[in-house]
């Protein structure tokens, strides 16, 4: 049963000639069909699908015939993809993603577009235009967002991986609600061409995955300097299930004591220092320490991240594609309707936010200050991994919420970002993986590594996961995801 | 009186093979939308790249302005909703141009005066709108979005119509040295916005200023601000205040009329681009900049007038493009006369030019082949009547000029001679301009020679013509 494996063990499957590309994209998209009408994942999926692999692309990538699917603002040459956003239904782009193409590469298969907060903008996917996404553990709770949809479906065992972005936690808050692994890399690691860009100096593409080494290898996979993006780093990759030892004695942990501050669920406080107990036990040394912006982190966040927004969506006219509004009088009119009627409240909200900080008059004392915060939160991490090799905290203060729980009050929506943002503003790679249950949901783990020093995050995530025994798996045959 | 304050704005598009921030070509001309890629079009999810020539051709103007050159530059948007931007913004530079505090020399009655450039930045162009002839609506041509655009940013030095056609006339001749850009206003690649105002003589403070569109020729910004000056003196004069607005020069009228006033300004909310990262320009780049750039019109004119002892004006003309100058120096390093190389060049060279309406380069004249035209012309091998031929075929075929006299025989007759023949039989069957000439009317020679040069086909030897004629005349006075 596809649900049942993760990509190494599809993998094995696959070299053991037990099953054959075909079928394991046959069987997910039968199971899609089957019980997505409960969780909400998908927007679209692949009608035809691509030939099996070729057996010389089995032979060069673990992921050749691995079924797929990417959050719905990556673009694919020709196929529909809208944001979960009315301003562009019905828009097919006419460029492929650079990671899309890394994957068409490697032979793996596309399977089709997950939901998401429109345009990445939530952090519980309830902002798509299109359809609300169930947690798979609690059909009555959100998967957390944007990247929703992907943590669902890899949680709810439709594909093994997805991928996600994450401008603010897009990837790591809903694999932290999902009880799968999402992995945020250093800004610049990977291409971002082909990416509907929310706030451009904040989003990075990244897989949700079951395991820890399943990231690593789709980290492997779309990594890259890619001329396509003036902001990807020319640095040579490093193999990364090389860099998965299992060994960490000697490895400095930090604590920044403002990550378990008063807003953090005692259950998920729990979890996570069970989980520093066993990184001690792998002979890892805990050293507390201070990151003592971190409490400006969420405002400067919401006016960098709308400004750039307001800027980035601007595109979205009614001119040139996507919806145009019906009985216009001139072109101001065109706009107004168009963006009013195209773009939902949150987008809406943020568009405003963004526009009003870069006013003349205004951009001083918002935006030049929110950038001046963002370089003492970046030298914040730089001081502290002076003295420490990686830092652990909560992924988010709580577990997943019930749908329609806070989707009045976006004060409190944006606060369960505050653990994630900071790691965006400071472009740093960071991964969440599940560290156990409370109350039946899974709690996150976040580990935030040095700039492009992936290898360390994925060991020391890695090593966790192997001693603690809380992959998805084991959390999944300890609780809920039976529901589903 | 008023006192004239003049600051141009002008945009140079830069000769790049393709775009600034895309692998589209740079084309005049081409279908509309027929040079356009998901980049420059703005489709979702596109990231611009840099193009580095983009950058080398800005840093090389502005240093040839004068300018500094910061070691760390930006990108920033500006974000403005219009169908000619893709994206509703386009990306420029706002507080950290490629150059600052610039200068260009002018010359305006005799005298040299200094005029101040504020800045220049790179940025992109936009689309261009039309009107449809099917009705009322506006189709957008996106080929011009993404090509790149220098800005040079003058100071308000200027204090005459003539001053700013000649402040521009030097911009477009240095850009064309130094290989920036062709500058042609016809095409838009060369583009000037104006700003004007006026105050008393002798006022410090500068009067409301105005800003003048869509003047797209040299002439006509000439003619746009002496519009304009004389539109503001008779509105102070008859005590109305100067409003800010934005006019457009109607070329047919030579009036300015409004476009919009200062309410509509945009606050256009610059930020930096977040997706491309800073320039950082080593010393070594920017000294690799200095030295493509050429010797400069200023100071090939003055070497010019000092080593060839060329006319001033004649330096001026021939400087003023530099495929022109580059033709005379070529020619007068053979020839070693300069007046004959600069009158044939500012004569019939530039007369067959402006006669088929083209550029130098797209003849196939050469210093060379000019030169080698020029040395037969000047051993007294053709005459000047076959030079002129001999020139427009050059210019069009590119052949060698000492070929094409041997090959058509063309060489001039200066032999005595056979000259002296032909001049018999001319006043034999000339009876009336023998006897005007007889009467002391001299100019009656000229039809004679004519007549010479007609039997010959031109390739007499005019001097020894008309010195066979006299001698001719003087026996037929001499026997009566």
């Amino acid at each position: 049963m596809i649900g049942e494996m993760d990509i190494l063990q599809m993998r094995a499957a696959l070299d053991a000639g037990e099953r054959t590309s075909a079928s394991l994209a046959q069987d997910a998209l039968r199971a899609i069909r089957k019980r997505d009408g409960e969780v909400g994942a998908f927007l679209r999926m692949e009608e035809a699908l691509t030939e099996a692999a070729p057996q010389a692309l089995h032979e060069a990538s673990p992921l050749a015939g691995i079924p797929y699917a990417l959050k719905d603002n990556l673009c694919v040459a020709g196929r529909e993809m809208t944001c979960a956003s009315k301003i562009l239904k019905g828009y097919r782009p006419p460029h492929t993603a650079t990671v899309v193409k890394k994957l068409q590469e490697v032979g793996a298969t596309l399977l089709g577009a997950l939901n998401m907060d429109e345009f990445a903008m939530g952090s519980s996917t309830e902002n798509s235009a299109y359809q609300i996404t169930r947690n798979p553990w609690d059909l009555t709770r959100v998967p957390g967002g944007s990247s929703g949809g992907a943590a669902a479906a890899v949680a709810a065992g439709f594909v093994p991986f997805a991928l996600g972005s994450d401008t603010g936690g897009s990837i790591r808050q809903p694999a932290a609600f999902c009880g799968v692994v999402g992995l945020k890399p250093t800004y610049g690691r990977v291409s971002r061409f082909g990416l509907v860009a929310f706030a451009s100096s904040l989003d990075q593409i990244g897989p949700l995955t079951r395991t820890v080494e399943d990231a690593a290898m789709v980290l492997q996979t779309i990594a890259g300097h890619d001329p396509l993006d003036a902001t990807s780093a020319n640095l040579p990759v490093p193999d990364y299930r090389a860099a998965l030892t299992g060994e960490i004695k000697g490895l400095r942990v930090g604590i920044p004591q403002e990550y378990f501050g008063e807003g953090v669920e005692e259950g998920v406080s729990r979890a996570v220092n069970a989980a520093i107990e066993q990184l001690k036990a792998l002979g890892a040394t805990i050293l507390p320490v201070s990151l003592p912006h971190t409490s400006y982190a969420l405002a400067a966040y919401y006016i960098l991240a709308p400004a750039e927004a307001s800027s980035n969506l601007s595109r979205f006219d009614g001119v040139r594609y996507g919806y145009r509004a019906d009985g216009v009088a001139d072109l101001l009119d065109l706009y107004k309707k168009t963006r009013g009627e195209g773009f939902g409240k949150e987008v809406k909200r943020r568009i405003l936010i963004g526009t009003y900080a870069l006013s003349s008059g205004y951009y001083d004392a918002y935006y030049k200050r929110a950038q001046r915060v963002r370089t003492l939160i970046r030298e914040d991490f730089l001081c502290t991994f002076a003295n420490v090799d990686v830092l652990l905290s909560p992924t988010t203060p709580s577990t997943a919420f019930k749908l329609g729980e806070k989707t009045d009050d976006p004060l409190t929506m944006y606060l369960n970002d505050a653990l994630t943002i900071p790691v965006n503003l400071a472009g740093l790679p960071a991964i969440s993986v599940p560290c156990g249950l409370s109350d039946g949901l899974p709690v996150g783990l976040q580990f935030i590594g040095r700039m492009y020093d992936e290898e360390t995050l994925l060991r020391v995530a890695h090593a966790y996961e192997k001693a603690a025994g809380q992959t998805f798996d084991a959390l999944r045959r300890q609780g809920g995801i039976a529901r589903v | 009186m008023f006192e004239t304050v003049i600051g141009l704005e002008v945009h140079v598009e830069l000769g790049t093979k393709t775009k600034i921030f895309c692998g589209c070509a740079v084309e005049f001309g081409a279908p509309p939308n027929a040079r356009v890629c998901p980049v420059c079009m703005g489709s979702p999810g596109v990231l611009p790249v840099l193009n580095e020539e983009a950058l080398k051709l800005a840093v090389r103007a502005a240093l040839a302005l004068n300018c500094k050159v910061p070691k760390e530059s930006k990108f920033d948007r500006k974000n403005y909703f219009y169908p000619d931007s893709p994206k509703a913004y386009q990306i420029s530079q706002y507080d950290e141009p490629i150059g600052t505090n610039g200068y260009l020399d002018i010359e305006i009655d005799g005298e040299k005066k200094r005029i101040g450039i504020t800045r220049v930045h790179l940025e992109e162009d936009a689309g261009k709108l039309n009107h449809s002839p099917f009705g009322d609506v506006s189709l957008v041509d996106l080929n011009r979005v993404g090509i790149p655009l220098i800005e040079i940013v003058s100071e308000p030095d200027l204090r005459s119509p003539e001053e700013a056609r000649l402040y521009l006339e030097g911009i477009k001749a240095i850009m064309q040295y130094c290989l920036v850009s062709e500058c042609k206003m016809e095409e838009g690649s060369l583009r000037c916005d104006a700003n004007l105002s006026l105050r008393p003589a002798g006022q410090a403070a500068f009067g409301t200023k105005t800003e003048i569109k869509n003047m797209n020729s040299f002439r006509n910004v000439q003619r746009g601000l002496e519009s304009e000056q004389v539109r503001q003196t008779r509105a102070l004069l008859a005590g109305e205040t100067i409003e800010q607005v934005t006019l457009r020069f109607d070329e047919a009228t030579g009036l300015t009329s409004p476009m919009r006033s200062k309410e509509d300004a945009h606050d256009y909310r610059y930020f930096p681009d977040p997706d491309l990262p800073r320039m950082f320009l080593s010393d070594a780049y920017i000294e690799e900049r200095l030295r493509e750039i050429p010797e400069l019109p200023d100071a090939r004119r003055a070497r010019w007038i000092a080593d060839y002892q060329l006319p001033v004006y004649d330096a001026g003309v021939l400087t003023s493009s530099r495929d022109i100058a580059d033709l005379f120096e070529q020619a007068v390093e053979r020839v070693l006369d300069a007046k004959l190389v600069s009158n044939w060049i500012m004569g019939d060279v530039l007369a067959n030019l402006k006669a088929q309406g083209i550029e130098l380069r797209d003849t196939k004249l050469t210093g060379a082949l000019l030169a080698d035209l020029l040395e037969n012309l000047k051993r007294g091998g053709i005459s000047a009547a076959i030079a002129k031929d001999v020139l427009k075929h050059v210019m069009e075929y590119g052949e060698s000029p000492s070929k094409i006299i041997a090959a058509q025989g063309l060489a001039q007759i200066s032999d005595e001679g056979e000259l002296a023949g032909i001049v018999t039989q001319v006043i034999a069957a000339n009876p009336k301009s023998v006897e005007d000439l007889l009467a002391g009317k001299d100019k009656a020679i000229a039809s004679l020679v004519g007549q010479v040069m007609k039997a010959t086909k031109g390739k007499a030897n005019p001097q020894v013509v008309n010195r066979l004629i006299g001698e001719q005349i003087q026996a037929i006075r001499e026997a009566r």
